[in-house]
């Protein structure tokens, strides 16, 4: 950590967090919807716009659907693009997400993660990228306002390496982190500058024979994402597929790089463990939450408990085999879910931990907990009562029911 | 119609689905069921057809002075038909 830079401090909420990071990368076009489910993230960006401060093109549009496409067909040509949203913005963009990754746009976008109509809410839970995570997006969750600002300068360099090419979003939780006011440390421009970089293009086969840079250029014009029939479809799939291999590796990578300036690690990229390595019982969640959890651990292992905790930072690509190393000599696991995947029994975090278990011969034990929907509270308190749960299901040595509700009324 | 060539896997084929090949290699005219032909007497070389043809399939011959219809591409659509002012072609089953 030789390479380590002066960093100044500023009070930041997640939502401007997202927007200073942003100012920093460089960025070519900013397009968004700017009325509610819209967060203050573009709003700011909006005024850096206005103030000079950027040379980035703000594009209004009439809907997050038609905000993703100017995006997408911005970053096709060339351009680094960013644009934000959160829940039914994040709904209505559904189909313009396969396209962007079918493209292989390396479009950023944050996601204040907020729950879905009906009722109609605002507040956070994470329904709404959880709903995305087939999208073909890398998703990375952010725990508090400091890893969502290093995040967002960290996924342009892993949408835009050239053997991923994916799009990205981070996701903060809504108002735990988007409009929390914490002490964020920035670098300066110029380091963030230069550690983004500029786009690389990787070459491609065009229909003119030649092999020319992959994005829009009147010199040498392609087609990108035209038909593919049944012949040719699934191969492209099978590609993104691979790109999301390489983000495993990129993710690293990326963060390790940038911990050489910023000083800061989250885990190994992927995941953050904490306090897990002799960890006899242990939870799982993303974002925000892992706070709570870290209070509640520590006061754990001051009663001898030994307790411990596996924070999921990349989403999407999944470590599969990190999840599957960090968690197979814990005796019992709980996953909290902060969404709901109606009918499948429990949410998408728990059935992606335990598939990822599923192939480990220790086979801990695996229960979830769905928490916090639509912005409820959840407390140590109810963190404490997760533990002791675990504690009896390590004990009894089986499961008796696999999917519990936190801070839930009858 | 359309010529087959031994399909390509999926690390051989450009990202982003670009095309490798110009669309003109892929010969929809066996996709039609009606054929477009023209009453040589009525047409009036107004050139609305080819205006109208979406898929570039009917042309200006200039040394015939004359328009053409280029049926390796045409798909049958019949849209030339249902536009010509002077009902001067007739859409035959093939």
């Amino acid at each position: 950590m030789k390479n380590v830079v002066e960093q100044k401090v500023l009070a930041l909420n997640g939502n401007e967090a997202v927007a200073y990071a942003v100012k920093q990368c460089d960025v070519d076009v900013v397009a968004a919807y700017p009325i509610t489910p819209q967060t203050i993230i573009v709003e700011r960006f909006s005024e850096y716009v206005a103030n000079g401060e950027v040379e980035t093109a703000f594009v209004c549009t009439e809907s997050e659907h038609s905000a993703l496409t100017a995006c997408l067909t911005a970053s096709l040509t060339g351009a680094r693009t960013f644009t934000a949203s959160a829940s039914a913005g994040l709904a209505l963009m559904h189909e313009m997400l396969f396209v962007t990754s079918g493209c292989r746009a390396p479009v950023v976008m944050a996601i204040a993660n907020r729950a879905l109509s009906a009722p109609i809410n605002i507040h956070g839970d994470q329904s709404d990228t959880m709903a995305q995570r087939d999208s073909g997006w890398i998703q990375i969750y952010a725990e508090n306002a400091q890893e969502v600002y290093d995040s967002v300068i960290q996924a342009f360099r892993i949408a835009e390496h050239p053997e991923v090419l994916l799009p990205a979003m981070v996701c903060l939780d809504g108002f735990q982190l988007s409009h929390s006011v914490e002490n964020v440390n920035v670098l300066p421009d110029d380091v963030v500058k230069k550690f983004v970089g500029v786009r690389q293009f990787p070459k491609v086969l065009t229909h003119e024979g030649k092999l020319a840079p992959l994005r829009l250029d009147p010199e040498n014009p392609m087609t990108m994402g035209p038909l593919a029939f049944p012949n040719y479809y699934f191969e492209f799939k099978r590609q993104q597929e691979e790109a999301m291999k390489k983000a495993l590796e990129v993710i690293k990578q990326v963060h390790d790089e940038y911990a050489e300036i910023s000083g800061r690690t989250y885990g190994d990229g992927l995941l953050d463990a904490y306090r897990l390595e002799d960890a006899e019982i242990a939870t799982v969640c993303l974002g925000s939450t892992a706070g709570t959890v870290k209070t509640v651990v520590d006061e754990l292992r001051e009663k001898g408990v030994r307790a411990g905790l596996l924070r999921i930072r990349a989403f999407r690509p999944l470590p599969v085999e990190g999840i599957r190393r960090a968690l197979e000599d814990v005796k019992a696991v709980a996953v909290m879910d902060r969404s709901i995947s109606f009918g499948g029994q429990g949410g998408a975090v728990f059935h992606e931990v335990r598939h990822a278990l599923y192939d480990s011969e220790k086979r801990p034990l695996v229960v979830d907990y769905i928490y916090g929907l639509g912005g409820r509270d959840t407390s140590p308190t109810q963190i404490h009562a997760i533990y002791k749960d675990l504690q009896e299901i390590a004990k009894q040595g089986r499961v008796e029911v696999p999917v519990k509700y936190v801070g839930l009324r009858e | 119609m359309t010529v087959k060539e031994k399909e390509k896997g999926w690390k051989e084929i450009s990202i982003a689905a670009v095309c490798w090949k110009p669309s003109t290699e892929f010969l929809t005219g066996d996709w039609k069921t009606y054929k477009p032909v023209r009453d040589l007497a009525k047409c009036t070389r107004c050139l609305l057809c080819a205006i109208f043809c979406p898929d570039g399939a009917i042309q200006w011959n200039a040394d015939k002075n004359d328009i053409e219809f280029d049926y390796k591409y045409c798909k049958g659509c019949g849209i030339c038909a249902n536009e010509c002012p002077v009902k001067a072609i007739e859409m035959k089953l093939e």
